[in-house]
Order: structure tokens, then C-alpha cells, then sequence
């Protein structure tokens, strides 16, 4: 039953992902990219709750070192997804903005 | 904390992906939607960190510390012309985590059979994932070749690898045990198979590549979802996986291409392009000067190139003398003018280039006719005739930018090689057609200084 259940929720959040970023405009694809790399280190979780207390050694290690990946996705994407919107100006306002 | 309220948090953090996702629709609202997604990751983070079967304290700071740098510093340091590199690498290490924990869920007792599935799917698509970014940045970054890599038997090859990967899976979930010799054996060949997947595919196909990837590593973050029972991990993941699938169709769209073509099409016969013959019209900054100034609207088509040159600056700053001197001015951009999808637009953000100038190809093409003068920097497939009219061209069929279209064209180019698929470009020999050869930075700040001087 409980596949049931996560194949649901796997089906109803494809259909809302595609609805979604069927919106997004092409200005804007490279940060979408970017900004679903840091979403996909969603793994964090797992990898935090997979190696979890009275694991082995061995998982442990692997949930470390997949901490370790993971982090770099959702820090090193939502920062340079940040950064690259901060460039994304309007007319008139560009002249406060400056390079980043 | 108990499972149920970890759940709850687990939805806020869900809606607030979604919410940033939504936020994204616009560049006014994108940076807080990219705010509001890492907020969502936030709490995901720290729910889990509550909760009581976490891994010890001490690795998880260690661990975290040395992803949270490296992801940091690499954020700040990558320039804009890289970022295909960074998201191929990014692409990666989603994918290697996914494999890593799929891996560690094995030595968790008392697995279904279910589970063991989608552990085995989760291993190997993040092991695909992974060898095929890390090849496709080599591509990117050019440490290796970028041309497609074709050998004799590949078809053969690739064919064994897969039904060995296919036959070692099965053979695994029958006897799934962390020491199982066909646990290795599906690490080593999903390895195997997402390199062997990458080469055969050229560099300009990247681009198609890299949605792909990106799609696979939220694909693969969905299975280990799977295999350790967590919504937020299937919920995030396949909102990845949904955005890497439509960024593909839409790089395919823009080519003429189906998704089997770019993948396969290394394989295939190379058609050769009608050659075209004619004289082309050079002329210097002055003449270009002249037909600027007298111009009501004008509309730059950008290509890889201009980037490369690093000519946006000067562009940005010509499009603005334009301006003042009362013409409209636009950038037209087509969806494959970067080496990733929207790649132009970042780099022209970069450039300072307001937002609402840039155009899609779809909404500067039905009125290109009025367009007194269209500036082609550094592009060529992209504003390539022979797309529509011939027949034999490898880029026939793909949708372009219709500037022969536009009242004047001019191009800049370096000197007359053809572009990076090597088709000649009926477009050059334009009867409207000006070209203006010389590096593109020096030429465009030479009409900079005529309009100045």
C-alpha cells in the first residue's frame, strides 16, 4: 500500500512540475537549471536519514560522503542561482545595478 | 519529534519548492522564489537533523562544512560563460549522492523487495548521472575532445553494456545483500554506460545533453526517495525531473531534432550541406556607423560567439547610444544562441542588457520585416537560411531567427570560416546583407567611437 501511496504522490508532483515550469520564460532557463540542481540536493535528507543511528560503519561513510555532495548542490546552486537573478534588471533600474 | 509532524514539515517545505518554482515565472519575482525555495530546503534540512535516527553529529558537520564550501566558492567564482560547466558538474555530484544513498539503504534491514528495486534504481541512475555530466563537462570545458567519439562496434558495445547493467540488476534484486559481487558490478557498469551514453555526442549538442542530465539527477533523487520511504525526496525530485524533460523538448524543438537523433546521431550519416557561392559586401565601422544612425529599430542576434569574445559590454553600450538616438532596440535570442538553455540571456543580464529587450525568436520573427537593421554578433546556425530553403543542409528544418528578413543585416565575423557545423551560410551572400569582419569587440567599439566621436 504504501508504494501505492509514494507512487501517487511521484505522479501528482510530475504533473504539478510539468505545469509548473511550463511557465517559466526562456529568459530564464539557465537559473532554472541552476536552481533545480540545488533542489535535487534534496538528497541531503536521504542521505542524513539513510545513514542513520545504529547503521553500520560502512553506511555511515556512504552517508557521509553523500552529505558531502549533496551540500555542495543546494549551497553552491541556490547561491549562484541568487546571483544570476540579482543580474536580471528592468529598464530604468539597470543603472542601479551594477555587476555582480 | 515524531514521523508525523516530520511529515508536515516535510509538506511546508514541499510547497514552498513549489512556490519558488512558481516565482520563477518572472524575473521580477524569481529571486524571491529562489529565497523561498532555500527556505523550503532549510527546513527540510534541519527537520531531518531533529529527528532521532540521524547519523552521528560529528560526520554531518564535517561533511556538511566541506560541501557547504566547495558548493560556496564555486558559486562565486564561476563566470557567466561557464555555467554550462558548473550546472554538468552540479548534474553530478546530485547524481553520485543519489547512488551513495541508495547504497547506504541496503545495509537497512528488513528492505521489501520493493524497496531493493527502486535502491537498485537509484544506484544506477545516479551512476549514470554522474559519469555522464563528468563526461559532458570534460566536453564543456574542453579537457576532452567535444567532437562526437564513434568507434567501429559502439552500437555493439553499448548494447552488451546495457543488458549486462540490466542482467546484473535482476540478478541483484533476486539476492540483494550489500555484499552482493553483482551490487558492484551495476556501480561499475551504470559508470560505463553513462560515459559510453555522453561521447557519441557532438558539442553542439550539449545543450540537449545537460537538460538530460539535469533531469536524470532529480530522477535519480526520486528513486532514492523510494528506496528510504521519503516524500520530500520524490516530491523535490520529480519537480527536477519534470523541469530537465521540458528544457531537453524544447533544446530538441529548437534544433529540428528528436531526442533519439541528438542522442544517436553521432552514429549516423552526415549530410553535406548544397555549397552556396557569391560575394560577400564588407564594409568598415563608418558605413555601419551611418546605417545605424539613420535606423529606427534595430535588433542584435547574438550567438556563442559574441560571448567569447567578450563583446557584450560594447553591445549593451551600443544598444543604449542607439536609443538615444530614438531607435528601438531589441536582442533577439534563440534558444539554442548559448550552451545551455536561456544561457544568452544570463550573459546579457550580466551585460546589464534590461530584461524586457530580450526577445524570443517566436516574437521577433512575424515582424522582422520592419526591422530597419539586425545585428548578427557571433552567431550562425542560428540566422542560417539554408535551415529553410535547402533541403541537403545537416540544419535543415530547424527553426531560425528570419533576419534576411530585416530591411539590412549586418554580421560580424571574424573572417569567412564557416560556423561551428561547418554549413556554409547562404545569409553571407545576402543581397541585404553587410558584413563587417574583425573581431567583434573592436569592430562594435569602432561604431561605438563614430557615434561618440
Amino acid at each position: 500500500m504504501e508504494a501505492v501511496l509514494l507512487g501517487l504522490v511521484l505522479m501528482l508532483s510530475i504533473f504539478l512540475g510539468f505545469e509548473l515550469i511550463s511557465k517559466v520564460p526562456a529568459t530564464l532557463h539557465t537559473p532554472l537549471m541552476s536552481g533545480a540542481n540545488a533542489i535535487s540536493g534534496i538528497t541531503i535528507v536521504g542521505a542524513l536519514v539513510s545513514a542513520g543511528a545504529g547503521a553500520s560503519g560502512v553506511a555511515t561513510i556512504l552517508g557521509g560522503f553523500a552529505v558531502v555532495f549533496a551540500t555542495i548542490n543546494v549551497v553552491g546552486g541556490y547561491l549562484v542561482t541568487n546571483r544570476m537573478l540579482s543580474m536580471f534588471k528592468k529598464k530604468d533600474d539597470t543603472s542601479a545595478g551594477g555587476q555582480s | 519529534m515524531s514521523v508525523e509532524l516530520i511529515n508536515v514539515w516535510y509538506i511546508v517545505a514541499a510547497a514552498l519548492f513549489v512556490l519558488g518554482l512558481k516565482q520563477l515565472g518572472s524575473p521580477a519575482t524569481a529571486v524571491r522564489g529562489n529565497l523561498l525555495s532555500s527556505i523550503g530546503m532549510l527546513i527540510a534540512v534541519v527537520v531531518t537533523l531533529f529527528s532521532q535516527q540521524i547519523m552521528e553529529f560529528q560526520w554531518i558537520v564535517v561533511a556538511a562544512a566541506i560541501g557547504a564550501i566547495i558548493g560556496a566558492v564555486t558559486a562565486q567564482k564561476v563566470v557567466m560563460t561557464s555555467m554550462p560547466e558548473m550546472v554538468a558538474l552540479f548534474n553530478g555530484s546530485g547524481g553520485v549522492a543519489s547512488l551513495l544513498v541508495g547504497w547506504a539503504a541496503l545495509y537497512k534491514v528488513g528492505n521489501t523487495s520493493f524497496t531493493d528495486v527502486t535502491i537498485l534504481l537509484s544506484i544506477l541512475i545516479g551512476g549514470v548521472t554522474f559519469s555522464g555530466s563528468v563526461v559532458a563537462w570534460g566536453k564543456l570545458a574542453e579537457v576532452m575532445t567535444s567532437r562526437a567519439i564513434v568507434f567501429g562496434a559502439q552500437r555493439l558495445v553499448n548494447a552488451l553494456v546495457l543488458v549486462a547493467l540490466v542482467a546484473c540488476g535482476v540478478l541483484f534484486c533476486l539476492e540483494p545483500a550489500v555484499d552482493s559481487p553483482y551490487l558492484y558490478a551495476v556501480i561499475g557498469l551504470s559508470l560505463v554506460f553513462g560515459v559510453m551514453a555522453v561521447i557519441p555526442i557532438g558539442g553542439a549538442d550539449m545543450p540537449v545533453v545537460i537538460s538530460l542530465l539535469n533531469s536524470y539527477s532529480g530522477l535519480a533523487a526520486c528513486a532514492a526517495g523510494f528506496a528510504i520511504n521519503n516524500n520530500i525526496l520524490i516530491v523535490a525530485g520529480s519537480l527536477v525531473g519534470a523541469a530537465g524533460i521540458i528544457l531537453t523538448n524544447i533544446m530538441c524543438k529548437a534544433m529540428n531534432r528528436s531526442l533519439a537523433n541528438v542522442l544517436f546521431s553521432g552514429f549516423g550519416a552526415v549530410k553535406t550541406a548544397t555549397k552556396v557561392e557569391g560575394e560577400v559586401k564588407p564594409i568598415t565601422a563608418d558605413d555601419a556607423f551611418l546605417i545605424l544612425e539613420a535606423a529606427s529599430s534595430v535588433t542584435f542576434v547574438p550567438g556563442y560567439g559574441m560571448a567569447v569574445a567578450q563583446a557584450q559590454h560594447v553591445v549593451r553600450e551600443l544598444g543604449e547610444l542607439l536609443e538615444g538616438n530614438g531607435a528601438e532596440v531589441t536582442y533577439a535570442i534563440h534558444p539554442v544562441a548559448g550552451r545551455m538553455p536561456g544561457h544568452m540571456n544570463v550573459l546579457l543580464a550580466e551585460a546589464n542588457v534590461p530584461y524586457d529587450q530580450l526577445v524570443e525568436m517566436d516574437d521577433i520573427n512575424p515582424r522582422i520585416d520592419n526591422i530597419d537593421v539586425a545585428v548578427v554578433i557571433g552567431a550562425n546556425d542560428v540566422v542560417n537560411p539554408a535551415a529553410r530553403e535547402d533541403e541537403n543542409s545537416p540544419i535543415y528544418g530547424m527553426p531560425i531567427i528570419n533576419v534576411d528578413s530585416a530591411r539590412t543585416v549586418f554580421v560580424l565575423k571574424r573572417s569567412m570560416a564557416s560556423g561551428f557545423s561547418g554549413v556554409d551560410n547562404p545569409l553571407f551572400f545576402g543581397e541585404n546583407t553587410r558584413m563587417l569582419f574583425g573581431d567583434a569587440k573592436e569592430s562594435i567599439s569602432g561604431v561605438i567611437a563614430e557615434f561618440k566621436g
